[in-house]
């Protein structure tokens, strides 16, 4: 089997568009959340969301590209194209041909979705544009990041809402690591923040009126997000052979579905994926010491999540770091497990952890270090990245300090 | 008559590729180096603009040569629609 490395990573994000802007960001403590600039809220009761905001298509695209560029595939195709830059790899030369493109989301094009519905339903357009569905299709974002760079190997989309993206990396993951790829390019993206769909999620009960405060007391729910995150994935020896600079190595990939409730969590469902990274990666429980929570800020995750680390870790819980970048940057769905494991990477480098953030005091049934309000300066040997979705899909990712 | 011909040639300027410019009647439409999508498009931008419905199919083979050719068949179905019933 060949090692996986992480030598590109590319970010869109409520705390900035770029990696860098975006670490800088988490490791701070910043605040992506404010009040609803894109879409409309006046029947709407969400005063919060975590926008990706001052993205100007222009910067990015000329006119005819954003003609066919739906929000997320532009976040994803800005993100794959700074992760590109930065592994310096060119796709020419027959290695589009051995590298995969598998970028998820949990909705696709839904602007373009919902600005065609208005047109047509509401308004009573007689025609409506050409290129919608083309826009919208939840595999837009991998079709455009495969014609923009010329990724010509193993393209597709993953969809499994809330862990879409963890989905898709670890799958690209095991691609690498078998031989089938020579690298892989790999996240998620998206863009539905729209008035429809927001007011959809509000009928689900789980939304924080005021701001995320993961595993804290008096927590409240979630707040939306959106933005994109890609990384770019490579055979060991292949960016050895090119003395690329690896970023890190990802090491294991845990699947498990709940069989259960549609969207109330199941701590067995967690702790069998954790165990499943763990196991993929050959990584004993008292290795890892960061674990990315999914830490969505509803009552019901947070709990869960507690007692699936402690049947996960058991006696080494407690050492554990464990934040939610997600009270930051907000749940960006498909695009989150992207956004996150782009976390990962940036905190084994950089020796730090980011915080949970808006933490306001324990909450008895979530009694583990939750890194609160400030990050902390700490070796990663070894970190988990969790994603455990709507319907009961679960995702989690392992990653590992590079020694070389 | 001739509101149609430059109305027509400011969509396909707007997506030609290969524009030999000006755009004159009599240049192929294939020569502007149009893609599927940019087909979609101008087909679009012609109807909204003049409030008709072209029956183009993609299926089947493009029955026009020339910018010319589509302009007189833009200029038909206007006169069926103002034709008296």
């Amino acid at each position: 089997v060949n090692r996986v490395v992480i030598t590109g990573l590319g970010v869109v994000s409520p705390l900035g568009h770029t990696a860098k802007a975006y670490w800088d960001a988490l490791v701070a403590g910043r605040s992506g959340f404010g009040p609803p600039t894109i879409f409309a809220t006046d029947r709407l009761s969400t005063k919060v969301v975590a926008e990706v905001k001052d993205f100007v298509p222009g910067h990015h695209f000329d006119a005819r590209q954003i003609g066919v560029l739906d929000r997320v595939s532009q976040f994803a195709v800005v993100a794959a194209r700074e992760a590109i830059g930065q592994s310096g790899l060119s796709f020419a030369d027959g290695l589009g041909e051995q590298t995969a493109a598998i970028i998820g989301s949990g909705i696709g094009g839904q602007t373009t979705q919902d600005d065609n519905f208005k047109r047509f339903y509401k308004e009573g357009a007689t025609r409506v544009p050409p290129l919608i569905i083309p826009r919208t299709m939840p595999s837009a974002p991998a079709s455009q990041i495969s014609m923009f760079f010329g990724i010509k190997g193993p393209t597709y989309a993953i969809s499994t809402a809330c862990a879409s993206a963890s989905h898709s990396i670890g799958q690209a993951f095991h691609l690498v690591r078998s031989g089938a790829v020579t690298c892989a390019l790999a996240g998620g993206s998206e863009a539905q923040l729209t008035t429809a769909t927001v007011k959809a999620w509000e009928a689900m009960r789980i939304m924080a009126p005021d701001t995320c405060r993961p595993f804290s007391a008096d927590r409240k729910g979630m707040v939306l997000g959106e933005g994109a995150a890609v990384l770019v994935l490579e055979m060991l020896n292949h960016a050895v052979a090119r003395s690329a600079d690896i970023l890190g190595e990802i090491v294991g990939f845990g699947m498990s579905a709940d069989a259960g409730d549609l969207t109330a969590p199941d701590p067995d469902g967690m702790t069998r994926a954790m165990n499943a990274a763990l196991a993929d990666a050959a990584l004993a429980p008292d290795a890892i010491d960061y674990v990315n929570a999914h830490g969505t800020g509803t009552t019901a995750n947070d709990v869960t999540e507690t007692v699936a680390l402690h049947r996960t870790f058991t006696h080494h819980a407690r050492d554990i770091r464990i934040s939610s970048t997600k009270s930051m940057v907000g749940h960006a769905l498909g695009a989150a497990g992207a956004l996150e494991a782009a976390a990962v990477v940036k905190a084994i480098r950089d020796g730090t952890i980011p915080p949970t953030m808006n933490y306001l005091a324990p909450d008895p049934a979530c009694d583990l270090d939750y890194v609160p309000n400030e990050a902390q300066r700490s070796p990663i040997r070894a970190a988990l990245s969790n994603s455990f979705a709507f319907g009961g899909l679960n995702a989690v990712l392992a990653f590992r300090q590079f020694m070389g | 008559m001739a509101d149609v011909a430059s109305g027509v040639i400011e969509i396909i300027a707007s997506k030609a590729r290969d524009k030999s410019d000006p755009i004159k009647l009599s240049d192929r439409l294939d020569s502007f180096g149009l893609d599927s999508l940019d087909v979609l498009e101008i087909t679009f931008s012609v109807e909204e603009k003049f409030n008709i419905e072209i029956p183009f199919n993609a299926n089947r083979p493009f029955e026009f040569t020339t910018v010319a050719q589509l302009v007189e068949a833009i200029e038909r179905l206007l006169s069926q629609k103002t034709a008296p019933a």
